[in-house]
């Protein structure tokens, strides 16, 4: 069982999220598995935390520990929401698995007052190495998946996800490059160099100001 | 008439109870028909705390009753959720104060078409009023009324029960903490309704249903009674589960003795079932409770939407619904769960895996027992409730 609760074991990555709500926000956590965020989110921050998770065996974990979780995925239950039910949506390692990323980010933050999205780089310079010198789909430790069997339906880069929440008139109030273990990168506040060395980019997203 | 105080009741192997209800102040229908005063006949196990606010509403299913834990009075076999029913248990009599009541319409002691029409002097038989989900629980809350609770810790039920839950949390929001609508819908389908009327139409077309007088008449619908428990029977269970239990195997012989005899062990079990069914049942109480049962559409008192039923709402949800039910199918309960989002409703939804077909609910499924225990046991640390052992949480 994955609930390690209050000693710190919580993912590194979900560790960062998770400093970033503000305690007794209301939280959304779509792809949230068994609910280890939530968990936490809820018994150290006083979050009122909701999951959606697509895997039955995650459902059930997480309700019969007492978290509210329903069985759903992005694509198709983030619609029934009503709009600003939420501090925070958060949607961590999923949106690349999603079929149309760009309504889903639009659901999160109509959603949400604040989205917190994090995915793998498919800009980082050892997938573009790997392209250019074998001439095949990457697989590395944040891909980790043969072309044929990934999840992963939907691969952009940090520079393409920027660019479609401009589009989106999203407001990127926080931009965070993580390595491969989901730490925080020190690199210097640059796209391009996020870009290039990010194996993961974690954002926090708002909407822009009307 | 009133029983004896409920509250020092902690016995497991409560006697059976019965209150009138509606003397003062009869409860009108939503045929539009006022009835009172009206017997309710009920079981509780555990003891209700001191500020009463561990009572755990049990709805049962269509053909259900009251004795969740108990031996069947007429049947003799343990009650249909006597395994999740004790100290300990999921619902346990330690922490919680556990209530059920027969469904008005019902036939074993709640006032029904079967009892005696105080006004004639002779069985209700088809002059008691059609009657709805929604009367149901109007009923359920005078009872609750009565045993001085306010507030319902959990309304929990599969099937009809999961339909009564549903009714509960959209009818008496501020009186239902938590709420475990399972294996049901927010409106009973065209199929649902087409099998019912199935049944009932096996009822009146049996010679010995007298038009419904056939108590004032000494006889029983027993065939008719017994064809609709054969019917519906097989909506309960999955096509799978069937071909596991029974295939195509032959009942007590070596071949098909060409004729119309039970050849199969699918039929063998069948007609079992329906012969056993009427023993315990009453006709007149299927045909009003299948008919209540067709009548609910939640979405349909609320203005065409869903969601408006449980708008403002602050009862916790958890929505259970089982992968091989085909009467009540998981696109039902996930029409539930699209409308309490809707709302922002705080509510779980988990689709356990089971091969075992709408009766799942009652059978030995250890994921959906898990999931309503820890469901439970999460609303009992919201609600200030004690934790297993007597830990607070």
């Amino acid at each position: 069982m994955m609930m390690v609760v209050g000693n710190g074991n919580l993912r590194v990555d979900l560790k960062l999220i998770a400093d970033m709500v503000e305690p007794g926000s209301r939280v959304l956590d779509v792809g949230c598995g068994e609910g280890a965020l939530l968990d936490w989110l809820g018994k150290t921050k006083n979050v009122d935390g909701r999951g959606i998770e697509l895997s039955m065996a995650g459902v059930s974990a997480a309700v019969s520990h007492g978290l509210s979780v329903i069985q759903g995925d992005a694509d198709t239950d983030l619609k029934d929401y009503p709009s600003g039910a939420f501090d925070y949506v958060i949607l961590s390692q999923t949106l690349q698995a999603t079929y149309e990323p760009k309504t889903v980010l639009s659901h999160m933050l109509r959603i949400g007052r604040r989205a917190i999205v994090s995915f793998p780089n498919f800009g980082h310079w050892r997938v573009r190495m790997h392209l250019l010198f074998r001439g095949a789909m990457p697989v590395t430790d944040t891909l980790a998946y043969e072309w044929f069997d990934t999840p992963n339906i939907h691969f952009c880069t940090i520079r393409d996800f920027l660019s479609l929440c401009r589009g989106l008139g999203i407001t990127v109030e926080r931009s965070i490059p993580l390595d491969r273990e989901g730490k925080v990168l020190p690199l210097p506040s640059c796209d391009g160099i996020a870009n290039l060395f990010a194996d993961q980019g974690l954002f926090v997203l708002s909407r822009a100001a009307q | 008439m009133t029983v004896s105080d409920p509250v020092s009741e902690s016995s497991s192997a409560a006697p059976d109870r019965k209150v009138e209800l509606g003397r003062d102040r009869p409860i009108r229908l939503d045929c539009g028909v006022e009835i009172g005063p009206i017997t309710v006949a009920y079981q509780t196990y555990g003891r209700l705390n001191a500020d009463k606010s561990n009572a755990i509403l049990i709805c049962h299913a269509l053909t259900g009753d009251h004795y969740v834990a108990d031996p069947h009075p007429i049947t003799g076999k343990p009650g249909w959720w006597s395994e999740l029913v004790g100290p300990g248990r999921l619902f346990d009599t330690d922490r919680y104060f556990l209530i059920c009541s027969n469904v008005l319409g019902g036939c074993m002691g709640t006032t029904g078409p079967m009892e005696i029409n105080p006004a004639t002097g002779q069985p209700w038989g088809l002059g008691f009023p059609v009657i709805t989900i929604g009367d149901m629980v109007q009923v359920q809350a005078r009872l609750i009324d009565h045993l001085g609770i306010g507030q319902l810790f959990c309304v929990v039920g599969g099937s009809m029960g999961g339909m009564q839950v549903l009714e509960w949390a959209q009818s008496y929001p501020d009186r239902v903490f938590s709420a475990i609508p399972i294996a049901a819908a927010a409106r009973h389908s065209a199929q649902n309704i087409a099998f019912h009327e199935v049944g009932r139409q096996a009822i009146v077309a049996d010679p010995d249903w007298c038009d419904g007088n056939y108590l004032l008449e000494g006889k029983r619908p027993h065939r008719g009674l017994a064809v609709a428990r054969m019917a519906a029977h097989i909506t309960y269970l999955s096509e799978p589960a069937l071909h596991q239990k029974f295939g195509r195997n032959l009942q007590n012989r070596e071949a098909v003795a060409y004729g119309f005899d039970a050849d199969f062990q699918v039929e063998s079990y069948l007609r079992h079932q329906g012969s056993t069914f009427v023993d315990r049942f009453d006709a007149n109480s299927y045909l009003y409770i299948t008919r209540a049962m067709d009548y609910f559409d939640l979405a349909a008192e609320n203005g065409g939407v869903l969601a408006n039923a449980f708008r403002g709402t602050r009862t916790r949800f958890c929505v259970v619904s089982f992968t091989s039910d085909w009467l009540f199918p998981t696109a039902e309960s996930r029409a539930v769960v699209h409308a309490l989002n809707a709302v922002a409703a705080n509510v779980s939804f988990v689709e356990i895996r089971s091969d075992k077909g709408h009766d799942a609910f009652l059978l030995d499924e250890p994921e959906f027992h898990a999931t309503l225990t820890g469901f439970l046991n999460g609303a009992a640390a919201h609600r200030g409730l004690p934790g297993r052992g007597g830990a607070s949480q």
